[in-house]
């Protein structure tokens, strides 16, 4: 199969809920209905080999759960994923599914709970490389764990330590380097720095970067913090309540926000350069996703919402080079704004 | 001058394990001005949040404070038996902590956790302390503070509860709040709020903040001054502007260059090779000199105290006028 | 600028890290043991009972279980310090000439022997259930959990009895072993739901860890996850169960053996002895069922401290 044509990944109308309904004798006694969250609630979007696209948003967006919906830890209610043009869902459980599991892997957020704190480093890097039988003998593997663990700044000798004995930031570090046993095409990470330090964060960040140039790896990183996602991503998908709202290359993503939400959350953000810029005040807070406000879901928050936003949910169009998902700017009501270009002299100008 | 609302001198706050005794806080100093906002940053295990929990006298045992003195308004509140310090905290110290679910009795309404606050320290009628407490909701911009002021912890969003919390800790008029990481756990559009709401009750009711994070944006945007803290002990302390756009500290530098930027690329992150030393790991000498890029022989000898670096203090020999003059 | 070095400052040519058993005496566990001085004392008392229990063929001063060497005629003789006292019984003898301090030691080794059988079968039953359960969830989950329901509103002696009875009508002339069987058998089923409980509920914890998706995402089947991954680390609460119920274990099959439906009467347990003896108690006889009493009591006592400290010393809040 050609690898040239089609993107690495493909994701087409993919939804998921879940069923939290009271249990049944409940529902009877109290005659309440059922009760779902439509966590995933349509996202469409691709990536390209070696690039890097990173989804954000704030809790209950709906990005973890599409980041599991792409390692197949969860199923999809509806939709398809395609890795390298075979549909997953299929795919995982069709003869090929080791061969397929090799090709992408995951990163977690919590660098406490991804390891098994019973297992030497040793055996947990190298349980893909039994899973899969890649390497039988016992000095193989050892000499590869070793060489996995030095690619990701450790040493080799401490594949015999246990996981409690490395700071958060080593850990993840041993993450990754389960990872890659694999040799993977495609890594998913959710949120793999959001629980450790600046400075920590900047060193595991570097090695993510230095591997996929070397590697030629794809990344779709999962985070709810814009700055980070400014430094890894190529493209970037703003998600609220289940949907894409925006789709943009970084640089017009940062540059030229179009949708409310997305300028909403820019404004949003702490400005260290303290430059005294404006800002529009913030409205409200994210809605229970359990009753998700009708037609746009983002309406009750947006100083630009008409009737229409209302009733009618906006479909993800492609507008200016940009996905966009909103009816203010179809309509041409509203105009993407470059972030002021003065603020960027002033930014500029104050360079350490 | 006026006399520091709060001062810290030389605090040192141990920990004793059967492995030997770990010194958590090592001869800490700091002043808070009545009316000022502090901001104390650090990275985790650099004591920020032991200093806080110090000051408010919530240090859990075994660690206990083994030297210095904590001064609140001239009097000494470090050595105070339980039932002052009881009488200090709430009326004169107020606290906010990090997460809002676990912050307020999920048992009791709004109204009468609030309630409680206001007349354990304040002379007044079941009636005058809830219409006092209806006022702070209305001022944290809860809608329909009278009714929701009848609703119980659950009934609220996290954003809504924080606002709760800072109403709560204001409740009893305190001079002085200690926030500890108030909008790590809310989304960051609320974050902004939150921020904006701290800094603006604190200013009208006239209350100094200690405000403890890990989040130098948070700290731009809300303090005056600004203290780094590093293994136990103080980096840098000075104006938020100086700190942040002219740091004297090789550390606060590493600090600042890690942190990626919303306003330009760049290819790599400054990083700062290694990491924060364990407790029971803290070299002698200056702490950070083993991964200083202009660590010298002083350095991993002599500790340094805080020395005049221009429009901040830093700990660094780098900064001594002998060492400058010798250069 | 170059991937950094790793963190640790001592990485360059680390140790090898202590081997396990050396490992254990630096650890925490190890230094709470010996700064208790209940768990010490409860340790020891555990330990000399069980060496007078195993050892028993060669450290009682005489073998009550050989019939032949019964003296009827020493029957019901006061310990050895009272007035009608022979210095050979150091306890006394029993209404049929045995002596009690070494009856006490073969009796004692029963009820360890059905104590510790009945642990391990209810351990691998009750674990291997929660295991189950916890992990696949669903309907099998409800259904394990409700059996665990039913059988705890049953109380555990009953339940023995039950099972105890089927047993004898199954098999009427039971040889000795098969009455062993059908007594440890009861004694498991009455305890096990404990650790199935234990167990799902530490198992719903772990399922949702993140080293456990991880495993997902490589691949491994949910059987090697369940064995390899969840196993290890749900077993901790386990062990200090486990402790426990051998305590529990002893007096269940005391008071079956008090109620004549647990041993044999030829092996004659604590329970065994206690009984018979009950029925001197008002005639003065008051040795013949103090002694066994006691032993219980001690043995019970001893390895219930032992349990209690290890559950703190095991529990990293605590420490």
């Amino acid at each position: 199969m050609s690898t040239n044509v089609h993107p690495l990944v493909e994701v087409q109308d993919l939804a998921k809920s879940f069923d939290v309904s009271a249990p049944w004798l409940n529902r009877v006694v109290e005659r309440k209905p059922r009760q779902f969250v439509h966590a995933v609630d349509g996202v469409s979007f691709t990536i390209e080999r070696g690039k890097t696209l990173a989804l954000v948003g704030e809790s209950g967006c709906g990005k973890s759960t599409v980041a599991r919906l792409l390692v197949g830890l969860y199923e999809p209610t509806a939709g398809h994923v395609r890795f390298d043009g075979i549909d997953i869902a299929r795919g995982f459980k069709g003869a090929n599914g080791a061969a397929l599991r090799r090709r992408m892997q995951m990163i977690f957020q919590d660098p406490y709970a991804s390891l098994n704190p019973r297992w030497k480093v040793l055996d947990i890097v190298a349980e893909p490389l039994i899973e899969h039988r890649l390497i039988d003998d016992t000095a193989g593997r050892r000499a590869r764990v070793g060489e996995l663990l030095q690619s990701v700044g450790l040493a080799a000798t401490d594949m015999e330590k246990l996981p409690h004995q490395f700071s958060g930031g080593q850990r993840q570090r041993i993450s990754i380097a389960r990872a890659l046993a694999t040799q993977p095409e495609f890594l998913v990470c959710d949120e793999p720095t959001s629980a450790l330090d600046v400075s920590v964060q900047a060193q595991v960040l570097n090695i993510m970067k230095d591997l996929q140039r070397r590697q030629g790896l794809t990344y779709l990183f999962i985070s709810h913090n814009l700055a980070v996602v400014r430094h890894v991503s190529d493209q970037v998908g703003v998600m609220y309540l289940g949907r894409l709202v925006e789709v943009a290359d970084k640089s017009e993503l940062f540059g030229r926000p179009s949708h409310p939400y997305t300028r909403m959350l820019l404004d949003a953000i702490p400005d260290i350069g303290m430059s005294g810029r404006a800002r529009t005040p913030v409205q409200g807070e994210v809605p229970n996703p359990l009753s998700p406000p009708s037609g746009c879901s983002f309406h009750p928050r947006c100083p630009h919402a008409n009737a229409r936003c209302k009733a009618e949910r906006p479909a993800l169009l492609t507008i200016g080079g940009v996905k966009i998902a909103c009816h203010a700017i179809e309509e041409g009501r509203l105009q993407p704004e470059p972030r002021s270009a003065a603020r960027q002299e002033v930014l500029a100008a104050e360079q350490l | 001058m006026t006399q520091a609302l709060l001062s810290v001198s030389h605090l040192r706050v141990e920990f004793p394990t059967r492995h030997g005794t770990l010194v958590a806080l090592d001869d800490i100093s700091f002043d808070i001005a009545p009316g000022e906002i502090l901001g104390v940053v650090g990275e985790s295990g650099a004591g920020k949040s032991l200093t806080g929990a110090s000051i408010i006298g919530l240090l859990d045992p075994p660690g206990r404070i083994a030297g210095g003195e904590i001064r609140f308004e001239g009097r000494r509140i470090d050595n105070l038996p339980y039932e002052e310090m009881r009488r200090v905290r709430g009326r004169s110290i107020g606290a906010i902590f990090q997460d809002p679910l676990t912050s307020l009795n999920p048992l009791y309404t709004v109204g009468q956790q609030l309630v409680e606050t206001i007349r354990t320290h304040l002379p007044m009628s079941e009636a005058d302390a809830k219409q006092r407490a209806i006022r702070l909701l209305e001022e944290t911009g809860i809608q329909a503070a009278g009714q929701r002021i009848d609703h119980y912890p659950h009934q609220f969003s996290g954003g809504m509860r924080q606002r709760v919390v800072i109403a709560l800790a204001l409740a009893a008029g305190p001079k002085l709040v200690v926030a500890d990481e108030p909008t790590t756990a809310l989304d960051v559009s609320v974050q902004a709020q939150i921020i904006a709401l701290l800094r603006r009750m604190c200013r009208e009711h006239g209350a100094a903040v200690m405000l403890v994070t890990h989040d130098m944006g948070v700290i731009a945007e809300t303090c005056d001054r600004v203290a780094v803290m590093y293994a136990g002990r103080i980096a840098e302390i000075g104006p938020v502007h100086d700190v942040i756009h002219a740091p004297a500290h090789p550390y606060t530098v590493g600090l600042m260059g890690s942190i990626p930027a919303m306003d330009h690329d760049r290819e790599r992150l400054l990083q700062i090779d290694g990491s924060m030393p364990r407790l029971n790991a803290i070299p002698p000498g200056c702490a950070f000199n083993p991964r200083c890029p202009h660590a010298f022989a002083r350095c991993r000898v002599e500790r340094p105290d805080l020395l005049d670096a221009g429009a901040t203090r830093a700990a660094c020999w780098l900064h001594d006028k002998q060492e400058r003059a010798a250069a | 600028m170059s991937l950094p070095l790793s963190d640790s400052p001592v990485s360059a040519a680390p140790p090898k890290p202590p081997g396990g058993v050396r490992r254990f005496f630096a650890g925490d566990v190890w230094h709470s043991f010996t700064h208790s001085p209940v768990a010490m004392v409860s340790a020891l008392v555990a330990l000399v009972c069980l060496v007078c229990a195993l050892g028993a063929n060669l450290i009682a001063p005489h073998d009550t279980q050989d019939l032949a060497k019964i003296e009827l005629i020493d029957a019901r003789l006061p310990p050895s310090w009272a007035a009608e006292g022979k210095s050979t019984y150091l306890l006394g003898t029993d209404d049929q000439g045995r002596d009690i301090l070494s009856a006490l030691m073969f009796g004692t080794r029963i009820s360890l022997v059905v104590g510790v059988a009945s642990v391990i079968v209810s351990m691998v039953l009750g674990v291997g259930l929660g295991l189950l359960a916890g992990f696949v969830g669903g309907r099998a989950d409800a259904f394990i959990m409700r059996v665990c329901d039913v059988m705890l509103s049953f109380p555990s002696i009953l339940v023995a009895l039950l099972v105890d009875g089927v047993g004898r009508a199954l098999f009427p002339n039971a040889h000795d072993l098969l009455a062993f069987v059908v007594l440890i058998v009861a004694i498991s089923l009455s305890g096990w739901v404990q650790y199935a409980r234990t167990v799902r509920g530490s198992t719903l914890v772990e399922r949702n860890k993140e080293y456990v998706q991880a495993a997902r995402v490589i691949g491994v089947s949910s059987l090697r996850i369940m064995r390899r991954h969840v196993l290890p680390n749900v077993m901790g609460p386990v062990f200090v169960l486990a402790t426990i119920q051998i305590a529990t274990a002893i007096i269940t099959e005391a008071t079956l053996s008090f109620l004549g439906v647990g041993v044999p009467p030829t092996s004659p347990s604590l329970g065994t002895m206690i009984r018979v003896g009950n029925d001197y108690l008002f005639s003065g006889e008051w040795w013949i069922t103090f002694f066994p009493g006691a032993t219980l009591v001690v043995v019970a006592l001893s390895v219930n401290l032992l349990g209690d400290w290890l559950r703190d010393a095991l529990n990293p809040r605590l420490r």
